[in-house]
């Protein structure tokens, strides 16, 4: 049975010794906090960052989730990953980050572990906020790809961590460029990019 | 606790009977073509026959009324595409020139997806909705079968809660207005008994790996004077029904299969009736806010449906499965979708409950032992899964 999971040793490891959750009743003094996810999409995340303010290091975090097993294992690995970083460069970690240090996972289970690394941006800006550092606040920019079908870049990010390689795959899940078809150029440019960024 | 292996996933498949791996063991000696004329072929023949006899004996139906099919998916889509089929062999499906189907939102996706296809190929298809418990709504089902409805389907036990619907009565109902009826018993068969001439169904369709026979074979029940067109065409096999050289290990595996259940299915139903009132009993002791999904008498006897609050089902899953212990869950993660169980939503539970359901289906060899098992390891993964979580 256990030769045969679908996850690596690694994530399996840190799916059954999950690494910095936040304890029921711990006092755990956050100097910026983040919730991403939605229930109803079977996932949210909380993260929850210390911060050195004078080196504007991060140096402790907590995190808990309600997700599946590829979420709870890449958001304890991101926890371990983020203890000492800079606030600037924990700010740019993608999902191919923490996947490199979790080995790798099935990829239908690549879009769980899209939160984590979400959450952290979301308690740096959080920490910015409180700090008077409005200046650093990194927003996602979200931009509308196909006008007609109003569907974003954003979508089409998410199409491709769902499993759509192809324009044709991409139009099924997003219904994109199936009544002008303008954006098709573009759809097609972002569809290799994020093939690129995330697999 | 020493760790068990415990299999409660009986709803996804089933390990074969001894008695059927032996008998299909013993059927590999024959390897003939049963439409061949020469001895070899008329041996393999016989025993296609013999496992028909089973079949239809077993549901109360003529040997002839079965067709043989690859699964009960196939068979499924054979009725669907049948009823659709505008060639003019397959009239007496269409009222007025036109095909209506009516179905119901919980049936497996083998029968929403062809009943999705059809809507897209110009048939109209109605799907009613069930109600907390997983019942078909009779008043939304009086309202949508009227005349000039060609065809109503609906699975006689579901799959994923388990509840059991009023076949006969929808039946009755459909044929009052000159439609036909088809319904999915794959779960059903091997577990309650069933006869189609008292249920009165003009198709229904079983499967082999539900019930301890093997994957890869089903069957479709199709009354006697009822039109039929195929779906697999370009042979004579199944006496045109179904081309293709038979499966005949399948066959003979299924119609052992068929024979055992005949004398295990009602004991056995007795003590996974028990098993089940002891496993809900014990998680609702001993793991607060639970919600049960299904019919709380009108269901499968080995079939126990439960969400938690709070708790993720695929991480519920796969702790348990580290314990030793498969289930399975309506969460969407473990789907590959984004969407939790389609019956569960169906039946009105939010989605962070379908989210949270986590599935156990008892079978045959499942003991009492093992429930115990179950009832020990199940609270502390509960409270793992929910001491992380986000919402709890």
């Amino acid at each position: 049975m256990e030769q045969n999971w679908v996850y690596t040793e690694k994530v399996k490891d840190h799916f059954m010794k999950p690494r910095n959750v936040l304890k029921d009743g711990e006092d755990f003094k956050a100097d910026g906090e983040g919730s991403v996810g939605n229930i109803k999409c079977g996932d949210q995340m909380n993260m929850y960052i210390q911060v050195d303010k004078d080196k504007q290091v991060i140096v402790d975090c907590r995190w808990r989730t309600y997700g599946c097993a590829s979420a709870i294992a890449s958001t304890s690995v991101l926890s371990e990953m983020i203890k000492g970083m800079p606030l600037s460069q924990a700010a740019k970690l993608s999902p191919k980050d923490i996947m490199q240090q979790l080995g790798s996972l099935p990829e239908h289970k690549i879009h769980c572990s899209v939160l984590g690394d979400k959450a952290l941006r979301a308690a740096i800006n959080n920490y910015y906020e409180r700090n008077g550092m409005q200046e650093n606040v990194r927003t996602e920019e979200v931009k509308i790809v196909c006008q007609c079908m109003n569907v974003t870049d954003q979508e089409i990010e998410h199409a491709v961590l769902e499993g759509a390689r192809s324009y044709y795959e991409l139009q099924e899940r997003t219904k994109l460029g199936t009544v002008c078809g303008q954006c098709k150029d573009e759809a097609e440019r972002l569809l290799s990019e994020y093939i690129q960024k995330h697999f | 606790m020493k760790k068990q292996k415990v299999y409660l996933d009986h709803n996804a498949t089933t390990p074969l009977h001894p008695q059927v791996k032996k008998a299909m063991q013993k059927a590999m000696e024959s390897f003939g073509n049963p439409s061949s004329l020469h001895v070899f072929g008329r041996e393999a023949a016989s025993l296609v026959e013999q496992a028909r006899e089973n079949v239809a004996s077993f549901i109360g139906a003529k040997a002839e009324e079965i067709v043989f099919a690859g699964s009960g998916s196939e068979a499924n889509n054979t009725v669907l595409n049948m009823v659709a089929c505008s060639s003019k062999h397959c009239c007496p499906f269409k009222k007025d020139g036109k095909t209506r189907i009516v179905t119901t939102q919980i049936e497996h996706p083998c029968v929403l997806e062809s009943s999705k296809c059809l809507k897209d190929r110009g048939v109209d298809v109605i799907f009613i909705g069930v109600d907390d418990q997983g019942k078909v709504k009779m008043d939304e089902l009086s309202h949508a079968i009227v005349p000039g409805v060609s065809i109503v389907s609906v699975m006689m036990a579901n799959n994923e809660i388990g509840t059991i619907q009023d076949v006969r009565t929808i039946s009755q109902m459909a044929h009052k207005v000159g439609a036909f009826f088809h319904t999915d018993a794959v779960q059903a068969v091997g577990k309650i008994p069933i006869d189609v001439k008292d249920l009165n169904v003009d198709f229904l369709t079983l499967s082999a790996h539900k019930i301890y026979g093997p994957k890869g074979i089903a069957a479709l029940y199709s009354k006697k004077g009822i039109p039929f067109c195929p779906f697999i065409r370009g042979g004579h096999q199944e006496r045109g029904r179904r081309a293709g050289t038979e499966n005949t290990l399948g066959i003979i595996g299924l119609g052992i299969a068929i024979e055992m259940r005949a004398q295990e299915m009602i004991p056995e139903a007795k003590r996974l009736r028990e098993f089940k009132n002891i496993l809900r009993d014990g998680i609702r002791q001993k793991i607060p806010d639970v919600r049960f999904n299904g019919h709380p008498e009108d269901s499968l006897a080995g079939t126990l449906n439960v969400s938690f609050r709070g708790a993720e089902g695929e991480a519920v899953l796969l702790y348990l499965d580290m314990e030793g212990i498969a289930v399975s869950t309506g969460s969407a993660c473990a789907s590959g979708s984004l969407d939790p169980s389609h019956v569960l939503l169906a039946t009105g539970i939010s989605a962070e409950l379908a989210h949270g359901s986590v599935r156990i289906s008892m079978g045959r060899e499942t003991r009492i032992s093992e429930i115990k098992y179950v009832l020990d390891v199940m609270p502390n993964v509960i409270d793992k899964v929910r001491k992380m979580s986000t919402v709890y």
